[in-house]
């Protein structure tokens, strides 16, 4: 008898909901009803209220059921689940799901379909294409594909990753390195964390293709200890892909070597700024590093050093295999291709929604998120992370795109997406935006390490009444000093959420219209 | 500490630096190493690190302090860490929080964490790096019950 393959995840959010009792009670239930099953730990599909989501494989697809509690799981065995038997929880086909029909999934298109640390699996699902192509192209050739494509750095500079390649490659040195940065400290990001997770040989064959382009022969991935999940996963997939000859000192034969390590953080925020992250890497205090030398000249031990972030690298292969004109066919103006977006926060449908550039945040926190859990109006949404700003109504049917919503103040930064409800108190937001940056600037420049924690006096002020107009503009004064005067965006972007509150929310600092005028 | 346990500490400290001393910017991974093994990075050990990577006391010192991660004493018997994020503060993370300040109990240290990636599933909080999401304070209170009933059983 052929076995019934069943899938629960090993994504840490559906752990965090229960997946492990999950996977334990459809074993044990198996068991005793003598039924011979395959159970594939997979990556989580991104559909997070419906985890931990259970799927089964039928000949007409797989078919999805959740949440599922273990205490459902007797009762989805009485319903014949295992052939995709109806069941209250039953969610028909995975693939007609409408959250997941309505995506371009290029970055994640095997996320929650396969096993994450199999090679197999990875390699039937278009895994390694894009190596295999790029060891058959010259370096410059497989460099201006991923210009053509338009990629640009996902971790939140959104700077052209061909351009950063180019230089590393034209650079003279003994050594070269390839970094990844996967410190994702920002709240309401969590594709990095999938992608390390769920589909980790992405992130690899990224980083390998970059490193036979530049010639760098050593690699590192800098995860956050926040990530112990990631951290396995990683380390398990890095010996898997050495001992199946895709990364050591032949890379699938071809006489080129690239040896990758995993390197853990240790719960400094500011070490997801790319020279912070080098230092740290170095053994040192993640203390930012005034540029130039850019990192692709001087990074690592001095050294030249492609670093770019989880999606930009997991970006790659898909570029590789199906050529740049693939890839740039999607998106808008200078933002080519898909971004995945996370949708997080105060949301009834949060999770993964990649998309191509030019989708509007309504349609995002809307059709897909389907408004607040709470049931409450959305009151505010701050995107792009704990430095990007408060996105006000006015704003949420422009088109995502890097250029259009720098223009009105926006980021896009990691793609987060953190909605509030109408509860939310927008000058305690701010407040803790400026306290946030007090605790973790590294402390080298003075606009960070001192214009933080006065930011906080100068909030606590405002909301207490003491002299609000003179303090308002005491405040916007010193914002001025941070975003003008800071060596990294950790002081440079603090002020973004702030002000962005103040403007769009005047009355959250008890504001009147006479003091926004006096001000 | 007893003088048994000092020794099996220093020993441990010793294999952690022959192991890694070489590797190119091997403070982290040492003391990463070191803090999984014993729970801590005890100050002791700072001469001996300091020595080993041919660096200053200062700068050992230096790292320890700079990182949150890396603690000079040892935890309760459980780690508790609740988000204090944006997306967790959306959906009631403070109220946890303050929950968890008068109720963790005196077996666990509490510690605020910024962001675990459980963003969408809000409030998230770990024990001991296990992760838990959307924890109210009934569930809270509950997970902690069974910490206590884990600790009876093992004494």
């Amino acid at each position: 008898m052929s076995s019934i393959k069943i899938y629960v995840p090993r994504d840490s959010a559906a752990l965090a909901l229960g997946a492990d009792a999950v996977a334990a009670a459809i074993a044990t239930q198996a068991q005793q009803r003598g039924l011979n099953i395959e159970l594939v730990r997979n990556g989580s599909r991104g559909l997070f209220w419906l985890e931990p989501l259970v799927e089964v494989e039928t000949p007409a697809g797989r078919v999805a059921y959740g949440p599922v509690q273990p205490e459902d799981v007797a009762g989805l065995f009485d319903a014949g689940f295992h052939a995709g038997g109806a069941h209250a929880l039953g969610l028909g086909l995975t693939d007609n799901i409408d959250y997941l029909r309505r995506q371009e999934r290029l970055t994640f298109a095997r996320m929650g379909i396969t096993d994450p640390v199999s090679l197999a699996d990875y390699q039937a699902h278009e895994g390694y294409a894009g190596l295999r192509k790029a060891l058959q192209l010259q370096p410059g050739e497989v460099m201006q594909q991923v210009l053509d494509s338009g990629l640009r750095g996902r971790g939140g500079a959104a700077f052209p990753a061909g351009i950063k390649w180019k230089t590393v490659a034209a650079a003279q040195a003994a050594q070269k390195y390839v970094v990844c940065n996967a410190d994702e400290g920002d709240s309401g990001t969590f594709s990095d964390r999938m992608t390390m997770e769920g589909d980790p040989f992405m992130l690899i064959e990224g980083m390998t293709i970059a490193a036979m382009a530049t010639g760098a022969t050593r690699g590192y991935i800098y995860v956050r200890s926040e990530y112990p999940h990631a951290i396995a996963t990683l380390n398990e997939a890095i010996s898997n892909a050495t001992a199946a000859g895709f990364l050591g000192d032949s890379v699938l034969g071809s006489g080129r070597a690239f040896h990758l390590e995993v390197r853990k953080g240790a719960g400094s925020y500011v070490c997801g700024e790319e020279t912070a992250m080098l230092e740290s890497i170095e053994g040192k205090r993640g203390v930012v590093r005034a540029k130039p030398p850019i990192p692709a000249l001087k990074g690592l031990f001095g050294q030249p050093t492609v670093i770019n972030n989880v999606i930009t690298f997991a970006s790659v292969p898909i570029i590789l295999a199906r050529g740049a004109a693939f890839y740039a066919d999607y998106g808008v103006g200078r933002s080519k291709g898909t971004l995945p977006i996370q949708l997080a926060g105060n949301i009834k449908h949060g999770g993964l929604v990649e998309k191509a550039f030019g989708v509007t945040l309504r349609e995002l926190m809307v059709d897909y998120g389907g408004g607040t859990a709470s049931g409450r109006p959305i009151k505010a949404v701050q995107v792009g992370g704990p430095l990007g700003a408060y996105v006000p109504e006015a704003q949420w049917d422009l088109p995502m795109d890097y250029e259009g919503w720098a223009a009105v103040g926006a980021t896009v930064g990691h793609g987060g997406i953190v909605v509030h409800d109408d509860t939310a108190d927008m000058a305690k937001l701010a407040r803790y935006a400026m306290e946030f940056c007090a605790e973790e600037s590294c402390g080298k420049c003075t606009p960070c390490r001192i214009g933080s924690t006065r930011g906080v006096e100068v909030i606590d002020r405002i909301t207490k009444g003491e002299n609000r107009p003179q303090q308002v503009k005491l405040l916007r004064d010193l914002c001025d000093t941070m975003v003008n005067g800071s060596l990294c965006a950790m002081g440079g972007m603090t002020p973004f959420p702030v002000l962005s509150a103040l403007n769009h929310y005047p009355q959250d600092f008890g504001l009147s219209n006479l003091d926004r005028k006096a001000a | 500490m007893t003088s048994k346990t000092a020794e099996a500490a220093q020993h441990t400290i010793r294999r952690v630096l022959d192991e890694k001393r070489d590797m190119p910017g091997a403070l982290l991974p040492i003391l990463h190493a070191i803090q999984d093994a014993l729970g801590h990075v005890p100050p002791d050990a700072v001469a001996d690190i300091a020595e080993a990577l041919n660096l200053s006391r200062a700068e050992v010192h230096g790292v320890i302090s700079y990182y949150h991660h890396f603690r000079s004493e040892p935890a309760r018997a459980h780690v508790v860490q609740v988000c204090r994020a944006e997306a967790c503060q959306s959906m009631g993370g403070e109220a946890l929080w303050a929950h968890a300040c008068g109720k963790a109990g005196n077996n666990v240290t509490l510690e605020p964490v910024y962001c675990l990636g459980l963003c969408a599933t809000a409030p998230a909080m770990s024990i001991d790096d296990k992760p838990f999401a959307r924890v109210g304070a009934t569930k809270f209170d509950h997970l902690m019950a069974q910490l206590r009933a884990q600790q009876k059983e093992a004494a």
